[in-house]
């Protein structure tokens, strides 16, 4: 089976009903992505599919040939990308174990919503739970990483 | 207690050097090690090839100026993983930008100052930890500029210190070029400590140091210890509480693809697979005949109903004044009940443990709380000695108490399975495998009878609590049972300071035993008495026709810091002003670990849904180590407390847990997140905790909001509307 992770090919051997998840952890060896239900429930597993967000727990890998996955690995190893940047800036993260499906989710969202009120922000975030209760903060960093972004944008800084 | 293997501390001197042998670097200060110690350890020859290592400690300083901080603590969200490092930098007056953080080996030199055992819990760690590491700070900072005024040939108090360099008029060296030299020093005999009012660091907001490795997928939990030739083992655990395997056909869990091995172990039947997918579809294959035993009559409805007539009984007095029985024989008693479920601590990360044993002993890696009970019960497990066994502890998933079980549940569980199988094995659990796995915050049930004076005060006060004991039965009952009352039973009831306002009160205890294992789930036992006294203080204060603020304050010492802490929050809530439409507001105020917390909660309710817009939280914890973490633990406390107040309960039928998942044991989601606004009073007072404090008094603060909003009293968790 052959999938794309992070723009990197990758041929795997595995059953065909196996989770995303557990190819990317147990056989890739890629463990920022986490488990925290096992039914898409938490989003703790939330990786992007042709840049959608997806809960790869429940999501076959045999069902992603040819298609884009992208996981925490691929948002930016040196967390310079603006919602990583929101999210230090912010001091969102407390035991840290849901922040990279947070991440993902929230990521997802800019990028098809580049200023969402927080309505916006409930209804893309609300899959993502957090124990530790950094929601306050993770709403705070999502509002902060649409600013960096939105100056960091070359079509905005010369508008 | 000294024949309890679990409580036994002492190691080798040769164990211990061997653990400090893979700290050393530069310099590495030891301010913990009594002086006896000291000197035992330099009776004996150190080998040639070694070097000689200095007793281990908490600060190690490299060459390039990196300063390292071994933290005894467990950083599970609370942010030890900052604060601690805080306090060591302020006294060592090293460049906080060159700090790094590393959990500390298990060793008895990370041992809890009042708990004597390696351990993060009972919001206790800054505290607890304080004066040792400013010491060690000052220590190390002393001995650096000792090695300075020996190398310039100066005095030591011409020197001074700035962020990581010792300077003596025109000479200035780092702490990195003196480190070596400062090692082979004498430790000195006593260090001064800074005046509180020259702190650079602590008191000021400063941000996490585990942030970068937590927002790029680095940070490595137990989940994600990866060891050569590892398998992944899925257990197979009884159905109910206490049950045993009576027999198992693993035929077809064997012919899934991927199944390595399958092993019986005392908890059931571990399916090791080549990964966690293998090993769970075996496991989902395996036929397990299960001896169910008396667990499996267990019922909720069955249990609180034996709840509800011990109450009615006398139990074991924990706390009384006055002539109680007298007392109520005049004026209108008011009664209530109250009740709160089991509770699953369902952190983040579910429950896991890396165990690979070698010629010359076992490591173990996981997300742990209580780092010696680990490696006591695995030496046992192994027979090997406790500093055979090396505790390597990772970043922690969350705890919440479930990472400080006295029966190290899932790390023995590990070490059983790769003792079985021969095998490095890491056991992972499902999210089914945590909900089901045991361990849960007791049902409780309180009955709570009041009578009012002329005033509208209490004149008598009577609270009869039923709930399982969590410390019975462990290493810490001789500690913290006394007369049958188990301390965290009655926490935040018989120690309510309404009690001194009433003439005549008692609180009794019942506690019933049964096969359903418990624990302490963040605040304990204030997890429920907070939302039994706080929201019968507000039935007195309806029935006596007072203001819910105002009651409190009549009834709490004029400059007790439950007073400041609720006179802060209703400051701050603007208490009386005019609300929304529909909008109403509740109030509690609670202490616990050192800590006194008030919250005020505004809600709407609408189609029977609670709706919480806005909490107001004012805590006097005592001088403050960082403000970003008092504010993250309010939050969070407040955020876990609602997601039970609001939705979670554990229940039995036929002894199995009717909840599985986040789908059926429903916790707090970002769509229902309060503004949470956070006040500290300024306090020099004694130095509480943080990350539990914040969760009792929020159930309370909703449902007094509630009854303020519709009239209803709620008196059972999670809160529902009739």
């Amino acid at each position: 089976m052959k999938l794309e992770i992070n723009g990197e090919p990758h041929e795997v051997d595995v059953p065909a009903d196996m989770p995303l998840l557990w190819v990317l952890r147990d056989v890739l060896g890629m463990s920022g992505t986490k488990f925290g239900c096992g039914m898409a429930q938490c989003g703790a597993c939330t990786v992007h599919v042709d840049g959608a967000p997806v809960r790869s727990c429940v999501t076959p890998a045999a069902a992603l040939a040819g298609k884009k996955i992208t996981t925490i690995e691929g948002i930016s190893k040196s967390a310079d990308h603006p919602v990583q940047r929101a999210w230090i800036e912010t001091d969102v993260v407390q035991c840290g174990y849901c922040q990279s499906g947070q991440i993902m989710s929230a990521t997802a969202l800019l990028a098809k919503n580049p200023k969402p009120t927080d309505a916006e922000i409930d209804a893309a975030m609300t899959g993502n739970i957090c124990r530790c209760g950094t929601y306050q903060r993770i709403r705070t960093a999502v509002h902060r990483a649409a600013e960096l972004m939105a100056t960091s944008t070359p079509e905005k800084s010369h508008a | 207690m000294h024949n309890d293997p679990t409580l036994q501390t002492a190691q080798t001197r040769r164990a211990f050097l061997k653990t400090t042998a893979t700290l050393s670097a530069g310099l590495v200060v030891a301010c913990f090690i009594p002086q006896t110690l000291r000197r035992a350890f330099a009776e004996e020859p150190v080998k040639p090839a070694a070097p000689p290592i200095p007793p281990n400690a908490f600060v190690r300083i490299a060459p390039d100026n990196n300063v390292t901080v071994l933290l005894k603590h467990s950083e599970m969200g609370q942010g030890v993983w900052t604060s601690i490092p805080m306090v060591v930098a302020e006294e060592l007056d090293c460049d906080w930008s060159k700090v790094h953080v590393e959990h500390a080996p298990a060793a008895p030199a990370y041992a809890h100052t009042v708990f004597g055992i390696q351990m993060t819990g009972g919001s206790t760690s800054t505290w607890e930890s304080f004066e040792q590491l400013r010491k060690a700070g000052a220590t190390a900072r002393a001995l650096l500029i000792a090695a300075a005024a020996q190398k310039w040939k100066a005095q030591a108090s011409d020197c001074h210190t700035e962020k990581g360099f010792v300077i003596c008029g025109k000479h200035k060296a780092s702490y990195g070029e003196l480190a070596d030299a400062a090692a082979n020093l004498p430790l000195p005999a006593d260090v001064k400590l800074k005046d509180a009012k020259d702190f650079t660091l602590i008191g000021k907001p400063t941000k996490r140091l585990d942030s970068k490795a937590k927002v790029n997928g680095s940070a490595e939990f137990g989940i994600d210890v990866k060891r050569p030739n590892m398998v992944i083992a899925v257990v197979a655990r009884s159905p109910v509480p206490g049950g045993k395997v009576k027999s198992f056909d693993a035929a077809k869990a064997k012919a899934v693809p991927g199944v390595i091995d399958i092993v019986q172990v005392p908890s059931g039947i571990a399916v090791l697979g080549k990964h966690f997918w293998a090993a769970k579809q075996g496991r989902d294959a395996l036929v397990v005949d299960w001896d169910l035993g008396a667990g499996a009559t267990i019922s909720t409805a069955g249990q609180r109903a034996e709840y509800r007539k011990l109450a009615q009984t006398p139990g074991a007095v924990a706390k009384t004044a006055g002539d109680v029985d007298a007392a109520f024989k005049s004026g209108k008693v008011i009664e209530a009940e109250y009740e709160t479920p089991f509770l699953a601590h369902a952190p983040m990360e579910p429950e896991n443990c890396t165990v690979e044993i070698g010629k010359d002993g076992a490591d173990i890696w996981t997300g742990t709380q209580f780092q010696t009970l680990d490696q006591n019960l695995s030496a046992q497990i192994l027979g090997l000695k406790p500093e055979q066994v090396r505790i390597h502890t990772t970043f922690l998933g969350g705890g919440f108490g479930r990472r400080a079980n006295p029966t190290c549940d899932y790390v023995t569980e590990a070490v059983q399975v790769a003792k079985a199988s021969g095998k490095t094995v890491k056991v992972v659990w499902t999210r089914e495998d945590d909900i089901h796995g045991g361990y849960y915050r007791p049902m409780w049930l309180s009955r709570v009878r009041a009578t009012l004076a002329q005033d509208g005060k209490p004149a008598a006060w009577a609270h009869t609590l039923v709930g399982q004991s969590i410390l019975a039965g462990t290493p810490f009952e001789k500690m913290m049972v006394k007369n049958g009352i188990d301390a965290t039973s009655v926490e935040g009831a018989a120690d309510s300071p309404y009690l001194d306002a009433v003439p005549a009160h008692r609180v009794d205890l019942h506690s019933p035993t049964s096969p359903i294992t418990v624990l302490w789930w963040r605040s304990v036992g204030h997890s429920n008495t907070a939302f039994v006294v706080e929201s019968f203080v507000d039935e007195l204060a309806a029935a006596a026709k007072k203001d819910p603020l105002e009651y409190r304050r009549t009834l709490l010492p004029e400059k007790s810091r439950e007073r400041l802490a609720l006179d802060l929050a209703a400051e701050k809530f603007g208490w009386g002003k005019p609300l929304p439409q529909g909008h109403a507001a509740g109030i509690a105020v609670h202490a616990s670990f050192g800590s006194y917390v008030a919250q005020i909660a505004e809600v709407s309710v609408a189609d029977k849904q609670i709706k919480v817009h806005r909490v107001v939280c004012a805590i006097d914890c005592g001088p403050v180590v960082n403000p970003l973490t008092v504010e993250a633990q309010m939050q969070s406390g407040i955020a876990f407390g609602l997601g039970a107040a609001l939705h979670s309960e554990l229940t039995f039928k036929d002894g199995r847990p009717e909840q599985s998942n986040f789908h059926n044991y429903t916790v707090l989601r970002l769509n229902e997140m309060p503004k949470v606004e956070v006040y500290t009073v300024p306090s020099t007072d004694k130095m509480g905790g943080c990350g539990e404090p914040g969760t009792p008094p929020i159930a309370p603060a909703v449902a007094n909001a509630v009854f303020a909003a519709t009239g209803q009293r709620l008196r059972s968790l999670p809160l529902r509307l009739a």
